[in-house]
């Protein structure tokens, strides 16, 4: 009976609690919003950052630039809490659409997925990235034509002796069908080829490690991934630099976007507008990525370039 | 509900001062005996309430996941219009291609393979080990394989994987000149990954055996191993049997560590140094970039639903192994 009664106490008093937990949650977002509106009076460029959790959703390829950038704006706001998570391109897009999560990761544009709702997002282009065609260091080769890109990756030329290199036979580390680095690699490196079947994995770390390790393997991975073991080619001589992507002469990039449903508002906000920011711009270029607005040329959903 | 309380206490005063001196106190204890008394009544009760909220969440539960799969799984053919048929034995799989294609024949196979390469190295190797554990010698058995087995089980499956990636897909290339990613990397993987599942259930039916059937072997004259493999293994062969079973279901549905070795080529393999993809490895490396609602997702929910199908008959089949009787 005691027993009994004593566990009846002690739902209570956690119901109890947790109406109270709810009762603040309830309260400061409203008392957060009369803060922001006096901030919105005298500094608009600032806005107001308050404790509403904000989640960032998706691609792995911006996960360690998110986090950073994320930990560095916690330090500068107390109060402001900011989850990053990764899931993949796909799971940040429809999580943002649906919702469920403020922020959606994705390394391609909205448009570019069936189903996802574009016109109902709002995009904020953090950053690019180059897409290098990287190589086995023994393979022998340290330029492609596209024309030999291709016909590597269309599974025609099979061989390394067939584009000037070592007598080895090819083997492809590609992506998922469903990745968004395939898809741009696809489209900007390949001219839209479908890639033959090979190796098949999603994280860069291990597609690097593949590559490293299996003689006359070759993928494609972020610029950020080439180290000493594995060999980044140039494709048609140009090679994969900051001015040669800025420029576009080298056309093998992506933006790295994040997605708000609807113009950001609060935290959220602070938070995109940080993204530009010359602090976060040091961790992008830290990374290996390219911050946005060094880029002088602009690329719309359809792949369309404009000087900027 | 106060006079039966009361009286209980007074009754469990009594009792210890004049135990077992007088017939009244017997018939005291005799009448409490027989009067329901609430607060245990209350205690059976809440109990019952308790495990019986238990029992019908595990049910709701499971019962809930199995619905939601399979309406998931069943939209790529109720609302996308992909043919059943053509899912289960084209090996066509292009799903962002214009018409889109969904041939999971390679996806199965690879999974049935790398199963059955997987049971065909675990069985021998994992009775084996039970039967020395029980037979050969149980001391030393249970002192130090038995620890080392349950080990086996602790380690997670991303580190199986790694260690495959990095160990034995190298042996692989090096011994075949292949590439090294292939059918039989993940059949081994997997193998070592459900060793202890074979091992530990093998243990336990070769345990139940009753020690008179060994006794009268032994008394005909056979020698110990006669005994083992004619007697003591016959009679635990269906235990065994679900053993196997049991450690197939399990890899079955591994997809971590498969993943890493198995190359994930959405081909038919050539032979068994092929890469290849499993159910599990496609839908991992795709769910995350898919669109829930669109052809593509409901695809990989239709290859979990086969994934779940697979299970109920394992487990089916481990419910037939489990109703005979060798002896």
């Amino acid at each position: 009976m005691k027993k009994f009664s004593s566990v009846f106490m002690a739902c209570v008093m956690s119901v109890g609690l947790l109406l109270t937990g709810c009762g603040q949650t309830a309260q400061q977002p409203a008392a957060q919003q009369g803060q922001q509106e006096q901030a919105g009076t005298t500094t608009p460029e600032t806005p107001a950052v308050d404790s509403t959790p904000v989640t960032a959703v998706g691609s792995t390829a911006i996960q360690p630039l998110a986090e950073q950038a994320a930990k560095l704006f916690m330090e500068k706001n107390p109060g402001a809490q900011i989850q990053v998570q990764g899931g993949g391109s796909g799971t940040g897009l429809s999580q943002v659409s649906g919702g469920a999560a403020t922020v959606g990761n994705s390394d391609i544009f909205a448009e570019e997925k069936k189903g996802i709702p574009a016109a109902e997002l709002v995009d904020h282009k953090v950053a690019v990235v180059g897409m290098v065609a990287a190589a086995n260091p023994q393979v022998g080769v340290d330029n492609l034509t596209k024309d030999q890109l291709v016909g590597i990756f269309t599974g025609k030329i099979t061989n390394w002796k067939e584009v000037g290199g070592a007598d080895q036979k090819i083997t492809l580390v590609n992506r998922p069908k469903s990745s968004g680095t395939r898809a741009t690699f696809i489209k900007f490196a390949l001219g839209g080829a479908e890639e033959a079947e090979g190796i098949t994995e999603d994280s860069s770390g291990t597609v690097r490690k593949i590559i490293a390790e299996t003689p006359g393997a070759i993928g494609y991975l972020g610029t950020s991934y080439i180290n000493e073991s594995v060999k980044g080619l140039k494709l048609d001589g140009v090679e994969a630099t900051v001015e040669n992507i800025t420029t576009n002469t080298y056309p093998v990039w992506a933006y790295q976007h994040m997605y708000t449903k609807g113009e950001p508002t609060g935290t959220a906000k602070a938070f995109l507008e940080f993204m530009a920011s010359d602090d976060v711009k040091k961790i992008i270029t830290e990374l290996g990525y390219i911050p946005g607005d060094e880029m002088k040329v602009e690329r719309d959903a359809e792949g369309k370039i404009t000087q900027k | 509900m106060n006079q039966v309380e009361r009286s209980t206490v007074v009754g469990s005063q009594s009792v210890p001062q004049q135990h077992g001196k007088s017939s009244a106190d017997r018939s005291e204890i005799h009448r409490k005996l027989l009067t329901p008394n609430k607060s245990h009544m209350f205690g059976d009760l809440s109990g019952r309430v308790i495990t019986l909220l238990c029992a019908g969440l595990l049910i709701v539960v499971t019962l809930s996941i199995t619905y939601f799969i399979a309406s998931k799984g069943i939209a790529t053919f109720a609302f996308d219009g992909v043919s059943l048929s053509e899912f289960l034995s084209s090996s066509k799989w292009d799903p962002e291609d214009e018409p889109a294609q969904f041939g999971a024949f390679s996806y199965i196979l690879g999974s049935f393979i790398v199963t059955v390469i997987a049971a065909l190295i675990a069985a021998p190797l994992g009775i084996g080990a039970a039967i020395f554990m029980t037979e050969i010698a149980p001391n030393f058995g249970k002192k130090v394989l038995k620890p080392v087995v349950e080990l086996l089980v602790g380690i997670p499956s991303v580190v199986y994987g790694y260690v495959g990636l990095t160990l034995l897909v190298p042996l692989i290339r090096d011994s075949f000149n292949v590439l090294g990613f292939s059918l039989l990397a993940g059949g081994i993987v997997l193998s070592i990954m459900i060793l202890p599942t074979v091992t530990s259930v093998a243990t336990d039916a070769i345990e139940t055996v009753s020690q008179d059937l060994r006794n009268a072997s032994l008394a005909l004259g056979a020698t110990r191993w006669q005994t083992i493999w004619n007697v003591v293994l016959h009679s635990a062969m269906p235990g065994c049997l679900t053993a196997v079973v049991l450690g197939m279901a399990r890899a079955f549905g591994e997809a971590l560590a498969v993943q890493m070795v198995i190359g994930n080529t959405t081909k038919l393999p050539g032979s068994l140094l092929d890469p290849t993809s499993t159910l599990t490895s496609g839908i991992t490396l795709n769910m995350g970039n898919t669109i829930p609602g669109t052809a593509y997702n409901n695809a990989l929910w239709s290859m979990g639903l086969l994934l779940l199908i697979m299970s109920f008959l394992f487990i089916v089949l481990i419910r037939i192994l489990g109703r005979k009787k060798m002896v």
